[in-house]
Parts: C-alpha cells; structure tokens; sequence
C-alpha cells in the first residue's frame, strides 16, 4: 500500500462478557479509498468497525485491549477525547435511523451542537450536504418537514447528509444498503464511489457484489481474525488464503 | 371442521361481552352516583355546589370549592416533585446505571409500589410532619402545624413514584439503541442525546406517564387524609391544610347519616371526583393524539 494510513489499527483484542469477540487484530487502512470489511455473519465485522469511533464503549460486559490510531492518534488512550474522535467519523447503519426531528434540523444537529449557531451558516451548510447526496430538489420545499415522512432510501441518503454536515474524514458504514430497494441502494453505491475523493471510507456489506462494485481494498474477517487483506479484485478472484477462497466460492457463510 | 369454527366465534363474542360488561361498569357507576346525588342537586344548583366555600351540613350549607381545591392542591404538588425525580431517576436506571446497578435498583423502585398506603400514611405523620413542622415552614411562615397540603403532596410524591418510574422506564427501553448511536456517532455527548433525541423521543410516552399517575394521585385517599390536615378551607398557601374529595369521603361517609343531605352530598363528592378524574382523562388523551399528530409530522 502506498498511500499513509489513515486508521491504524495495532494488536486489538475485543471481548464481550467472556468471549473473545475480535482476536489481535494488526491493520492499517489507507487513506481516501473505499475499504470493505467481508465476513459470515456473527465473525465481527460491525464490531470491528464500531471501534472505530468508539461506538463499542456502551456495550456492557466488554473489555478492549490494543490501539487504533487515527491521523497517528491513539483513540483508546486514556486522555483521548470521544466526542472528538466521533466528530471525524461519519456513521451510516443498516437502517436509516433520522432524528425525531425536521429534515433540516437532522442535518443541522450536528453543527449545531459543535457550536455553529447563524442560521446563515446553517442555512448554507444543510443545503451543500442535501445536494452532495442527491436530496436537495426533492425535500428543498419541505425542509420543515418531518424526516420520517421520506422514503427509507431517501432517509438513508438523509443519514448520510446528516454525517457529512459534521466535516468528517471517515465514513463508516454499517451494511447501509440492506434495508433498501435496489435503485437506493445504486444510489447510495455511487455515493461512496464518488465521496471516496475526499473521504475514507469504510464499510460492512455481506453482498460481495457490492463489495466489488465499490470498493478498492477488501478485508476478510472471519472467526474474530483478520484472514486476508488485499485490493479487491485480487481478494475476490486470487484469494492467497484458502478459507478466503472459501468463502468467495460460498462454501462457508 | 364446523365445530371448530363455531367454537372460535362463540369465543370471540364471549370475549366482547365480557370486556362490554366491565366497561359498562365505568357508566353504571357515572349512573349510579349521579342518582344518589339527585336530592342536594334538586335543592342546591351545580354553580352553588361547586363554587361556594361554606361547608356546615347541619345549616344545610354544601360548598365543594374547599375540597376541589385541596385535591388539585395536593395532586398538583405530588406531580411537581415526583415529575423531575422520576424523569432522572428512570434516565439513571435505562441509561447510566451499570448492569449490576440496574438488576438491584429495578425491584427496589417495584417493591416501593407494594407497600400499602397506611404504611405511607404513619411515615409522613411521624417524619414529613415534623420536619415540615420544625425545619421547612419556620423559613417561610410564621406557624404551621405540619399537617399540610405539602405534606400530602410528598407523601403522594413518593406512592406515585414507583408508577411513573416504571412507566418512563419502559418507555426508554423501547428507543433503539441505533437511533442513540447516531447522535453519538455526530459527536454529541450522553447528555445532549438525552435532551435532544431520547426525551423528545419519549416525549408522548413521559405524558402518558403523568396521566395515569394524576389519575391515580386524585383518588388516594388514605394516607393523604392522614398528613392533610383535614380541614374544610381553601388552602393558600402550601403550608395550610387541605380536604381532598377522597378523603371527605372516607372520613364521613356511614357517620352522621341522620344529618339530611348529607348522604346525598358525600355521593355528589363521589361523583365530583369521578367528572374531574374523567374529564381529566379525556382532555390528556386529546392532548397526547395531537402531540403524537405533532411528531409525526
């Protein structure tokens, strides 16, 4: 790889009441790309990716061990500032959750509460991020609207708005097409492609389609490890690993 | 095959009468009270009834307005204390507490619900009183004996509690767990996700809370009649006594009987406190139906 690393992920260990959920995972993940993380289901891909942004902190019973580096930081260091490592990361999940609240007020959360008060700025902010995502001419005259009155595709593309409007570096995101139609899930598809200039993006998928559509680097998890960690077609077609070969193949799932 | 269908309707008709039956109960008692109020009513008018304060049956002199106003007194200062407490105490409970925390504390706030109301009745004559008495009214005014409208607002505080705790709780759990996560993920804090997302949430749930328990808090009468004072005035302050409805009631009725009207006006209190705990029903569910319209909107 010859980009820098943008998150740096040194021996973390994840365990939850007593099972070792994540085993000793040693991984550095470029910059400005699109990165999938593939595995069966239950092999902890989301978790891997929640410890990204410390999502996993207010899980019960959990104990993590080990350092994820982002931008050379240590966000598991005991002085490292959570509200502030989160702010960096945008975080789409499986089903679109908006906020109780307007569509402009879902986008204006977050600058709102990192301190952004005219409502000029506002203003300006909310609609960028509406029509980097493609919402713009379809909600601009309902702004005041409530967001759960749009579609699933359109709240889903709304979430990610939501993320962008905060300034993030990095997009997570949880399989963020599963809930949705397959002309949403296109759209939001070209979304990552066309984000990954000025984002790093990270994502979850089961779909190895979509994983190859969208995606640079491919990351094989399975069983809590890290198996394979390559560019996508040579994952996908030359896997160097047999359990890789494996589950490409869809023997193990 | 026949037999079958036969039995599953003659069930389900059975079920509807049934569930017709105690929900007419709630029409036979409206009926019912208002039959035995019928004679104070042929003699006094609604507008004397219930906005006169002088109470001397012997004189033949029914005014409610004292007891009307001891009951919204007491109810109204029972929700101004438990609302908050509850609100952070059920935040506590779903949000904060650790799970070790949250498996002994839940059964405790339950247990609070089980303990009978005499029981609140003796703690509030032997503690509240005197503390009101010694330590709070001193500062404000220049006597009081304790017995007071407060006193029954905290002892009505704390039976109440339990109901709107477990109420608010339940109500948190049901907020998914991804909805907070994506407040967290946008850089908020704990704090801000409760205030911004999970309470304005929760919001139609937490009113929903505080109608059942007001509704509850109107008809509690022991251990209210016990640290209330009794007294047939309208209270002005919180340190004067009160007489709520229920506890007019239960002090009187099956005594002095013999006085006329007096059966009647006990009824006409019953009846009083059944109008205001319906009308009172009535008016929350049409605010919640709108507040719910409002946030799906």
């Amino acid at each position: 790889m010859t980009q820098t690393p943008h998150i740096s992920v040194q021996h973390l260990n994840v365990h939850i009441a007593d099972q070792h959920i994540l085993k000793d995972i040693n991984i550095h993940i470029p910059d400005k790309s699109v990165i999938s993380i593939i595995g069966p289901s239950g092999c902890g891909k989301t978790t891997l990716l929640k410890s990204f942004n410390r999502l996993l902190d207010n899980t019960p019973d959990i104990k993590i061990t080990g350092n994820v580096l982002v931008d050379k930081e240590n966000i598991y260091a005991p002085d490292a500032e959570v509200t502030h490592i989160r702010k960096k990361m945008g975080l789409l999940s499986q089903r679109p959750y908006p906020l109780p609240m307007s569509i402009y007020d879902n986008v204006a959360y977050g600058p709102r509460i990192h301190g952004i008060r005219k409502k000029a700025e506002l203003d300006e902010l909310v609609e960028t991020q509406l029509k980097a995502t493609g919402l713009w001419n379809e909600v601009k005259d309902r702004l005041n609207a409530s967001a759960t009155r749009l579609s699933i595709g359109q709240q889903q593309r709304l979430c990610l708005a939501r993320g962008l409007a905060v300034g993030p570096e990095i997009i997570l995101g949880d399989e963020s097409t599963s809930a949705l139609d397959p002309v949403s899930t296109a759209i939001i598809e070209d979304l990552f492609i066309s984000l990954k200039e000025k984002y790093t993006i990270v994502l979850v998928t089961h779909i190895l389609r979509q994983a190859r559509r969208v995606s640079d680097y491919i990351i094989f998890v399975y069983m809590g490890k890290i198996i394979e960690f390559g560019p996508t077609e040579e994952v996908l077609l030359n896997p160097k690993e047999e359990l890789t070969k494996e589950y490409v193949k869809g023997y193990i799932s | 095959m026949n037999i079958r269908l036969l039995k599953d309707k003659l069930l389900s008709k059975l079920m509807l009468v049934l569930t017709l039956a105690s929900v007419s109960l709630l029409l036979v008692i409206g009926i019912g009270l208002y039959y035995k109020s019928i004679p104070i009513l042929q003699k006094l008018s609604w507008g004397t009834l219930l906005t006169t304060s002088v109470w001397k049956p012997l004189k033949g002199l029914f005014g409610f307005f004292p007891f009307i106003m001891g009951t919204l007194w007491v109810t109204g200062i029972a929700i101004i204390i438990a609302l908050p407490l509850c609100l952070l105490t059920a935040l506590y409970i779903v949000e904060y507490a650790p799970a070790r925390i949250k498996r002994i504390l839940t059964p405790f706030v339950n247990l609070l619900s089980g303990i009978p109301p005499v029981i609140f009745g003796v703690w509030g004559v032997l503690f509240i009183i005197p503390l009101i008495q010694d330590h709070i009214a001193p500062h404000f005014v220049e006597f009081s004996t304790g017995y007071s409208v407060l006193a029954g607002g905290i002892v009505l505080a704390v039976m109440i509690f339990p109901l709107i705790v477990s109420i608010i709780s339940e109500v948190l759990r049901t907020i998914p767990q991804e909805l907070k996560d994506a407040s967290l993920s946008l850089g908020a804090t704990k704090w801000e996700t409760i205030k911004k997302v999970v309470l304005r949430k929760a919001l139609p749930g937490i009113v929903a809370a505080t109608v059942l328990a007001i509704s509850r808090a109107f008809g509690e009468t022991i251990a209210v009649l016990m640290v209330c004072g009794n007294n047939a005035a309208v209270p002005h302050s919180v340190f004067d006594p009160g007489y709520p409805l229920p506890a007019l009631i239960a002090n009187n009725y099956g005594e002095m009987l013999s006085i006329p009207m007096y059966d009647s006006a006990l009824m006409f209190a019953a009846l009083l406190l059944f109008i205001i705990i319906l009308l009172f029903n009535i008016i929350s569910r049409v605010i919640l139906a709108r507040l719910e319209r409002k946030l799906a909107a």
